[in-house]
């Protein structure tokens, strides 16, 4: 596992072998790789930088180049145990409609995102005053993708307002777990969710 | 017109039922192979050549002497490799490479058929293509793979023989022929049926409509490039001379390079070919069982699928296979989809662009680890 970064090794821990996967937003695979490699699971992918989906197509990997927020529609209801959507949320043009369409299509979702409750961006926000960038974040606000930044506390109102059941949850501060006051603590949260 | 050649064929057993309602009769096959069929016939891929392609796909060609038409893709350390696959490649029936046509003789008087032979579809050239396997003792396919109408080819076999293919690469195909296709062809059949030399399709062997069909491969082949493309190799520099002619002759090199193209191409082609190919490409739609529903044509067998079309593709743009993919992924089938980028236009899935072959490598490896 150690040849995955950590905060997907947080992701490979919730899947059991044998499991089917989508991952949304999949990049160059690596995640389907290793889950394929290590617990035969059955997996797809969806990814929008085409470098990225040939890479994932020459690994052998079962990835197609679109976009989540219009591409998902295609997937059948309940159709992979598992649908991941990892350092991805914040970068979504309409992440409350993926999130539906995540538990839709999988009969778990598992999502993963960088916390914007996290001490140091509060810190660099009260006393610098400006838009903060971190190792997680490390690109300035008008050069970011991540255009839907939220704190754990701001997921979980989402997660209640479309009635989703937050079966797991799992938080790090770089590479160590944490779980004493996640939203200040940790600078990443995984939620395991179903409908 | 193509002049007489040798090729290797296959007398099919049977007839061959079409889609017109009609039986051609134990029609004949031109085929090439590469590589060694393994001892569990589990390596065989079927290689489906374009509108204007033929069989000798990696082999050199009989008539122009011109190494195969897909080397990039096909040979030792290619990702069709004869090392490990046992590479099929026929001529579609209806065509003019040694196949049953409408050149080839017709079983009443050996006169050549002309228009009298039916007009085939799609699916009735991959029908061909499944009593050619039944002959040569193939049950299961690897893979059938092939661009543009090969492509189209790959995914009609999915649909008409879905236990016979273990997986389906189409590049720059389409599963049916748009408005703005159709019209180009008709432009094309217009050109042969104008040529006074066409003679209602029954010019004797040797004569055929020349200017027509160059005229009919002139417009066709602007439709296989693309803008960008034409510029770059052509921009508007002029061929062989410091000024322009005033008059008619090809003073752009882009007008002697489409002439050049038009004159070679009736070398090696069959007007009457080209009226009955392009017609059942512009017949194609898989979906048209379904009243227009694409996912349900894809319901059946086990076969993954790997789509990839080209940025600059205008001919069958990357909206198509977006379209077969959605159906794919609606229909609950492995499936992996890439749009390259590569200036050339449609004809870029001949020649090499960043990226294709490992696209395909990756995938056909995964496919024979599959088991």
């Amino acid at each position: 596992m150690n040849d995955l970064p950590v905060r997907l090794q947080q992701v490979a821990r919730q899947i059991p072998e044998h499991s089917s996967v989508l991952d949304v937003g999949c990049s160059d695979g690596r995640l389907l790789a290793w889950l394929r490699d290590n617990k035969n699971t059955d997996g797809r992918g969806i990814e929008l930088d085409a470098g990225r989906v040939a890479a994932a197509v020459t690994r052998g990997l079962s990835v197609v180049q679109g976009d989540a927020t219009r591409d998902l529609a295609a997937f059948p209801d309940q159709s992979v145990d598992f649908a991941v959507l990892s350092e991805t949320l914040q970068a979504m043009e309409a992440p409350a409609k993926v999130l539906q369409d995540l538990v839709r299509i999988g009969r778990r979702a598992v999502v993963a995102f960088p916390n914007f409750g996290y001490w140091r961006v509060r810190m660099n926000l009260l006393f610098k005053g400006r838009m903060p960038v971190t190792p997680r974040l490390p690109t300035s606000w008008h050069e970011t993708e991540n255009i839907h930044l939220c704190t754990i506390d701001d997921f979980r109102v989402l997660a209640a307002e479309l009635d989703l059941r937050i079966e797991r949850e799992a938080y790090l501060a770089g590479e160590n777990p944490i779980s004493a006051w996640p939203n200040l603590m940790a600078d990443h949260a995984l939620f395991v969710l179903s409908k | 017109m193509p002049p007489p050649v040798t090729h290797r064929q296959l007398r099919l057993d049977a007839d061959l039922p079409l889609d017109c309602g009609q039986l051609l009769p134990r029609p004949v096959i031109a085929y090439e192979t590469l590589g060694t069929l393994n001892h569990a016939r589990s390596n065989a891929v079927l290689v489906c050549h374009a509108l204007t392609g033929d069989q000798y796909v990696a082999s050199t060609h009989p008539i122009t002497g011109k190494p195969g038409w897909w080397t990039r893709m096909v040979g030792t350390g290619k990702p069709l490799d004869p090392e490990r696959h046992f590479i099929i490649c026929s001529n579609v029936v209806g065509g003019c490479m040694g196949s049953e046509g409408p050149a080839s003789p017709h079983p009443d008087d050996g006169r050549p058929w002309g228009l009298r032979f039916p007009v085939i579809t799609i699916a009735d050239m991959v029908r061909a293509q499944a009593a050619l396997l039944d002959g040569l003792g193939i049950e299961t396919l690897l893979a059938v793979v092939g661009g543009s109408m090969g492509g189209m080819q790959a995914l009609q076999w999915a649909a008409s023989f879905p236990d016979r293919v273990r997986s389906v690469v189409a590049i720059a195909a389409a599963a049916r022929h748009s408005a703005q296709n159709i019209a180009f062809h008709e432009v094309g059949r217009q050109a042969i049926m104008a040529d006074p030399k066409w003679m209602g399709g029954a010019y004797p062997v040797g004569s055929g409509p020349a200017n027509g069909l160059a005229v009919a491969r002139m417009a066709a082949h602007i439709t296989y490039l693309s803008e960008a493309g034409l510029t770059a190799k052509f921009g508007r520099r002029l061929q062989d001379r410091s000024g322009k002619s005033f008059g008619f002759d090809a003073d752009f090199q882009v007008e002697s390079y489409l002439r050049h193209q038009g004159m070679s191409f009736v070398d090696r082609f069959d007007a009457n070919s080209y009226l009955y190919i392009t017609r059942a490409m512009d017949y194609f739609d898989l979906a048209d069982p379904f009243e227009g529903l694409l996912a349900p044509v894809f319901a059946k067998g086990k076969a993954r699928f790997c789509i990839v079309s080209f940025d600059s593709d205008w001919l069958y743009p990357t909206v198509e296979s977006r379209r077969i993919v959605q159906a794919l992924v609606a229909a609950g089938r492995h499936v992996s989809f890439v749009e390259l980028s590569s200036p050339f236009g449609h004809d870029a899935f001949l020649l090499d662009p960043p990226g294709l072959n490992g696209v395909v490598d990756g995938f056909l490896k995964a496919v024979e680890q599959g088991g």
